[in-house]
């Protein structure tokens, strides 16, 4: 359908930019971009709807012709959702261009003529603002994504305690995909550090269901394939409980009330002990005396 | 809807194919981008499904196939032989190593590796096994 | 024919694994091994497996066999190096490689001998067999 919309916004172009960017600052309550940007993004936005409208078609925003006014409204969208401004806020860019506009578009234009080119105007601007949304959500959620990632990442460390001993201390709620993760991360530096004991500590884990009591039973399992032995520390209460009631066979995995219990027996394992300063030096002195005596003989 | 952007097909016939068929799952899982613990799965299942065509089914082919999902890139194995064919399939999946009951067809062990895993067989009218991945 | 090449080390025997082993090559390597330790009186096998990038259930099968039929030959067997991947598939496999020893490398394999051939000898001394630290 041909439409004059482009002939409209070319002939008062200026018009509309500074009644658009008054009724935008407006709306926009607060005040999280920069006003050169404001203006730069508007005067790029009637740029655009003015070569998509020439070219496309008002009801469908396939056409190539609306390609740039995509990418605009792409980054304008990302650029809100990163700045802090809701979703609709993001959506008032382009719908606080329907005043203007119209208003434009009665003046110039018979009433009937008018009528059309507002209902055209609609369409298009409409499409225009629920693309904005669709963009700010995604990128919403691509934040979100990434700070999972980051927390995932940061939330399941593998510490070396001793020679030979790691401790993988478990904090708040474990999922199937982090408790997986945890599960090749251990593993993994299990053979990097060649650790034959590892102590899953499970402190701060408050709940612990099946499906996670299941991972953490295959995580053992496949430590002891390789050759190494874990030992579960830190158990509340309330897990021992839902072990029980869940049914969960801990089998001949060993478990110890404190992450301090189970470092002693990680060290017993890997047939180490410690002893104080004091009596070390009192068996370097009875060593002495028996190697004395043996020469003397 | 998947699409397969790439497909091959192999013999499955001797012993020795076994071998080649892990190495070739082994390639296209990495060119389809999984992970090191997701490839060995998928060519371990490979390998248990591949060997039961050459033992049991009396040889047959792989038809591999890589694909491609509204974003996300999977693999697809399709193994199938007019061997003898299974006459219980259910108990065909049933694990057999810990209890020594079951077939020890690697059927059961198999379907846990891979995402989708179909079996159709009868007896005598051959197996048709397909394994599916994704990233 | 190829052959996987079995070493001795002291009283102990070593056999690194570190091709892409097709069935008969996996038959060939039991037979070998079992004929050796019965040859050569020895007491420890040390499987190196740090280099297999998969273990399937026949391969499972073949290490579990391998520990079993040692220890009728009164050896003691430990499956050293296995990879972190190979590890979470056999698990998902359901494969429990019951009766085999395992070790995170050669070193701390020969240390594991050398400790079950101990137990092995003073439960052989007394009536019946000792408390094992299997699988």
């Amino acid at each position: 359908m041909p439409t004059r919309l482009s002939e409209i916004i070319r002939k008062h172009q200026q018009t509309l930019l500074s009644e658009w960017i008054a009724e935008l600052k407006n709306a926009l309550g607060r005040k999280l971009i920069k006003d050169a940007e404001l203006e730069q993004q508007c005067s790029a936005f009637l740029k655009a709807l003015e070569q998509g409208a020439s070219h496309g078609e008002a009801a469908s925003l396939d056409n190539a012709a609306w390609s740039e006014m995509k990418e605009l409204l792409n980054n304008v969208s990302r650029s809100r959702g990163l700045a802090g401004y809701s979703p609709s806020e993001t959506a008032m860019f382009v719908f606080s261009f329907k005043r203007p506009l119209f208003s434009r578009l009665r003046k110039d234009l018979s009433a009937a003529e008018a009528a059309d080119e507002q209902w055209n105007a609609t369409l298009v601007l409409d499409q225009l603002g629920l693309l904005t949304t669709e963009t700010y959500q995604r990128t919403r959620e691509e934040l979100i994504t990434r700070q999972q990632q980051d927390m995932l990442e940061l939330s399941t460390p593998v510490v070396k305690l001793w020679d030979g001993v790691l401790a993988l201390p478990m904090i708040g709620t474990l999922d199937s995909a982090r408790t997986q993760v945890v599960m090749e991360t251990l593993l993994q530096r299990i053979v990097e550090t060649g650790s034959a004991v590892a102590i899953l500590d499970i402190t701060g884990v408050p709940t612990v269901d099946t499906l996670v009591a299941q991972h953490l039973l295959k995580t053992i399992a496949a430590a002891r394939l390789m050759g190494a032995d874990c030992i579960i520390s830190g158990i509340r209460p309330q897990i021992a409980q839902t072990i029980v009631h869940l049914g969960v066979d801990l089998g001949t995995v060993t478990t110890k009330a404190s992450l301090a219990d189970a470092f002693a027996l990680a060290l017993q394992r890997t047939g180490q002990t410690v002893i104080r300063v004091g009596q070390a030096r009192k068996m370097k002195e009875k060593d002495g005396e028996a190697k004395d005596r043996k020469e003397r003989e | 809807m998947a699409l397969a952007t790439s497909v091959d097909v192999f013999p499955v016939r001797a012993e020795t194919d076994v071998v080649l068929v892990r190495q070739t799952v082994r390639t296209w899982s990495i060119q389809q981008g999984f992970s090191l613990v997701d490839q060995t799965k998928m060519v371990t299942a490979a390998s248990e499904i591949a060997r039961n065509t050459v033992t049991y089914g009396g040889g047959g082919t792989l038809r591999i196939e890589a694909l491609q999902d509204s974003g996300r890139r999977g693999l697809r194995l399709i193994f199938e032989d007019q061997g003898p064919g299974i006459a219980d399939v259910d108990l065909a999946l049933r694990d057999g190593y810990t209890t020594g009951s079951g077939l020890g067809l690697g059927l059961g062990g198999a379907r846990r590796l891979v995402n989708e895993f179909s079996i159709e067989s009868k007896a005598g009218q051959g197996t048709k096994v397909t394994l599916t991945r994704w990233k | 024919m190829e052959r996987i090449p079995i070493l001795r080390m002291g009283k102990y025997l070593l056999v690194t694994i570190q091709v892409d082993m097709h069935d008969r090559l996996a038959m060939q390597l039991q037979e070998d091994l079992t004929t050796r330790i019965a040859k050569e009186q020895s007491r420890g096998v040390l499987i190196d497996i740090s280099a297999l990038d998969i273990v399937d259930s026949f391969i499972g099968r073949m290490l579990a066999d391998i520990a079993g039929m040692s220890r009728v030959l009164d050896a003691q067997t430990v499956v050293v190096g296995m990879q972190p991947a190979v590890a979470i598939t056999l698990v998902e496999l359901g494969l429990s490689l019951h009766g085999v020893r395992t070790a995170l490398d050669v070193e701390r394999g020969m240390k594991l001998l050398e400790e079950s051939i101990g137990e092995a000898t003073r439960a052989g001394a007394d009536e019946g067999d000792g408390p094992g630290d299997e699988r």
